[in-house]
């Protein structure tokens, strides 16, 4: 495993710390687990260990909360995150083709993060640009009238900008 | 009591106790409604909802199994709209299901068939997408086997509330649930103990025991191999189940004579290894009481506990007797003694045990408990295994004449049949240790105080004027809390039976499946095969471990006397803290221990 930033784990530490001393500790976790993705911008098992030991709840009840909210990433996101918009406009207008072209050009589900940790692709709902459906969000940045060739090539410019940072 | 109200099913009126749910009331009154997640053990969960009725005033059905009655309440349980809604629950559940029944475990004693039998489901209409995951097999006891899993939550349940182990829950969402222990890990690195009680609870086959019938045929095969068998206490009291008899036969002389049908060459009884545990244990008791050892001495016979207390007490470590389980020290007896006396190679040996338990499956392959390079078991199948085995091989179970075990590792006393009730263990170390302690013989010798299902049973005995004060726990759910006792009062007990099932190895993880019309670990059913080992008790006329025959043999040719080198060697080891760590959760420690 990865070793996690000491400082932001203190930090972490310190909050199940203060947690953990009041009644009902358990109905802390989701806040823990709240200041995880903050800090890590996801939620590394190492953490949930700990959370374990320090509210004394079982790693099979955080295991259920973590993934029962979609908004937990459970693994590392990638440097570029994708959101797929999947609102109503975007969808009549294509967006899971969209999406499809996505899954298949990274290899990855969505909720899931390339194994070169570039792009971590996630679906969104209506991003506010239904008046260039279908729409995708690279990081702050919007793309608009999208199609399949489209897409592969918005793709291949963050590959080509990734592998020249690379290089210098 | 409280005042009684009055509820109308179907027309008809009935007076009924107050504080109870629909479903209870409707039990008592002959009303069977039909349900799945719910479990009279186990907290409400109200996921299926197939229990429901109608209740006049409610715009919706209910679920039976979570409303309270209230007087006046009128319910109706079969009408046509109800029966088609219910139907069609249960006809969602079956879509997503592979039914693949004539292939598959469960198949005659599962309760989704029985379920869609009794709906009349004939034709399936909903057929969509179906959920596809891969077995779990990582495990030597409890395979996983998602796609079979209709999400009724009774595992999850009776895993933490029940067992506290707190192994499995529901992971993610909607279509996408998945029971599963924490980081989705396989159950071989889980915290899972093997005690097998989600098998149990299981209405489908979602959770099964790994099974070595197949391996254990091709080893009765092989004419290579001296095939040796020994069998629990509590496979006799519960076998005759899986053959459609009443619960609570004992089966002795008819599952000899089967093994002896299926091949085996010799047949012993693992109550031989009951008392041969009792001469070790009851020493050891002594041992350190006399030389203020660590003390409470708590029980090591059960293989779930033991995976527990690695888990989850290794601060207790030592306070647990360094005793294999009877079944390992029949398996080491086997492979050295027998093979010795008999002038037979160990290593040709098939040394073979029909247990009560999947979490024996797992103590068979445990590295610290192997003596000479060699394994004491080869292969553990479970009352169920065993019963279909010998289904299979075409033996008349139910008609055949009772046999006897083999000597020298047969004879048992009756202190060695009580091992698998809940306080049997106890019951039998007591009736050696006193006699060993005080020279007198023990009179009494049935302690009523550690018998019966209450959860923690407490009790006290004096010999020569010393107070021994014992406890017993049966379910790792109770066993926590009385250990929450230990560690806070370290000298409230000098000894303690810890058994990892409810109800001790009659209830064990790998006993036959609930028959029609029964539940899963009903307390009459328990009740009924510990009673089974009680009155064969009873007729023995040797009923302390110390007193059989062929333990004292056993001693004089081979072992030398209890705690000898030569029992180190063999019947003795050490367990360790391993990872991953286990947690129970605060409010599941209270202590409920009344003085
Ligand atoms: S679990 Fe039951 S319904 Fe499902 S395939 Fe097996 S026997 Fe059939
Ligand atoms: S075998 Fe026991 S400990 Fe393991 S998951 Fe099943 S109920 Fe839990
Ligand atoms: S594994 Fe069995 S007991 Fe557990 S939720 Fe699934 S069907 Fe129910
Ligand atoms: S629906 Fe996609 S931007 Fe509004
Ligand atoms: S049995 Fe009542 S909701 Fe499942």
């Amino acid at each position: 495993m990865t070793e996690l930033a000491q400082d932001k784990m203190t930090t972490l530490r310190e909050f199940m710390a203060e947690v953990s001393n009041k009644d009902y500790a358990e109905s802390y976790l989701i806040a823990v687990l709240h200041k995880t993705q903050e800090l890590f911008g996801y939620v590394p098992r190492q953490v949930m260990d700990e959370a374990s030991e320090a509210l004394q709840i079982p790693t099979a009840h955080i295991w259920g909360v973590a993934t029962f909210y979609h908004y937990f990433n459970l693994e590392p996101i990638g440097r570029h995150t994708i959101s797929v918009c999947m609102g109503t406009a975007c969808y009549v207008k294509g967006a899971t083709q969209v999406l499809d072209v996505l899954k298949k050009e990274l290899g990855v589900e969505v909720g899931k993060t390339t194994e070169d940790r570039l792009f971590t692709l996630q679906e969104a709902r209506c991003l506010g640009a239904c008046g260039i459906a279908p729409v995708i969000m690279i990081d702050d940045k919007i793309y608009g009238e999208l199609d399949a060739k489209k897409t592969v090539e918005i793709i291949n410019q963050y590959r080509k900008a990734a592998a020249e940072s690379r290089k210098v | 009591m409280s005042q009684m109200i009055t509820i109308t099913i179907n027309g008809k009126d009935y007076r009924v106790e107050p504080n109870q749910t629909v479903m209870q009331a409707a039990d008592t009154l002959g009303f069977k409604i039909p349900r799945l997640c719910y479990h009279p053990k186990l907290s409400i969960e109200g996921a299926c909802r197939v229990c429901i009725v109608e209740v006049e005033g409610q715009r919706n059905f209910v679920a039976s199994c979570a409303f309270p009655v209230s007087d006046g309440m009128k319910i109706k349980t079969n009408t046509h709209a109800l029966r088609r809604a219910r139907r069609d629950i249960v006809e969602l559940i079956i879509d997503n299901h592979p039914m693949d029944c004539h292939t598959c475990e469960r198949d005659g004693n599962c309760e989704l068939q029985r379920l869609a039998a009794s709906m009349g489901i004939r034709a399936r209409h909903f057929a969509g997408e179906r959920k596809r995951y891969e077995e779990d097999l990582s495990s030597e006891a409890v395979i996983r086997n998602p796609e079979k899993c209709i999400l009724c939550g009774r595992c999850v349940r009776m895993c933490s509330e029940i067992q506290q182990v707190h192994n499995l829950t529901q992971a993610h969402r909607g279509f996408q649930t998945v029971v599963m222990p924490a980081y989705d890990l396989p159950m071989a690195e889980s915290v899972c103990t093997a005690c097998g009680q989600c098998i149990n609870v299981c209405p489908t086959a979602a959770f099964v025991e790994k099974n070595y019938t197949q391996e254990l045929f091709e080893q009765l095969n092989d004419p290579e191999r001296v095939k040796v068998v020994q069998f629990a206490p509590s496979v006799r009291a519960a076998i005759g189940e899986a053959f459609g008899l009443p619960i609570g036969q004992n089966m002795e002389g008819q599952l000899i004579a089967a093994l002896r049908k299926l091949g085996f060459d010799y047949v012993f009884d693992t109550q031989f290894g009951a008392d041969l545990t009792i001469m070790e244990e009851a020493n050891e008791f002594l041992e350190r009481l006399q030389n203020k050892g660590t003390l409470p001495m708590i029980t090591s016979c059960s293989s779930a506990w033991m995976k527990c207390l690695e888990q989850f007490y290794p601060d207790l470590i030592d306070n647990v007797s360094t005793c294999k389980s009877p079944m390992s020290m029949q398996g080491a007896m086997i492979k050295t003694y027998f093979a010795d006396k008999m002038g037979i190679d160990p290593t040709k040996i098939c040394s073979a045990a029909a247990m009560c338990c999947t979490a024996k499956k797992y103590e068979a392959e445990r590295p610290e408990l192997m003596f000479d390079g060699m394994r004491g078991v080869d292969v553990v199948v479970t009352t169920r295994e065993i019963a279909w085995m010998i289904k299979s091989a075409g033996i008349d179970f139910v008609n055949i004449q009772p046999e006897k075990a083999d000597h020298p590792l047969g004879l048992s006393s009756g202190a060695g049949a009580i091992f698998g009730a809940t306080g049997g263990v106890m019951e039998a170390a007591i009736r050696t240790a006193y006699e060993l302690y005080t020279g007198q013989t023990l009179v009494d010798i049935e302690v009523e105080g550690v018998r019966g299902l209450k959860g923690i049973k407490e009790g006290s005995l004096t010999m020569d004027g010393q107070e021994i004060r014992v406890a017993v726990a049966h379910g790792l759910g109770n066993a926590c809390k009385l250990l929450e006792v230990v560690r806070q009062d370290p000298q409230r007990y000098h000894f303690i039976e810890i058994m990892g099932c409810p109800g001790g190895c009659v209830g064990g993880g790998g006993q036959p499946y609930a028959a029609i019309n029964t539940i899963p670990l009903d307390d009459k059913a328990l009740k009924k095969r510990a009673q089974a080992l009680y009155d064969l008790d009873r007729g023995k006329t040797i009923r302390r471990s110390h007193d059989n025959p062929d333990v004292q043999k056993l001693y004089k040719e081979f072992l030398q006397h209890p705690l000898s080198s030569v029992s180190h060697k063999y019947l003795h080891t050490h367990y360790k803290a391993k990872l991953p760590k286990g947690i129970i959760p605060k409010e599941a420690k209270k202590i409920e221990v009344t003085q």
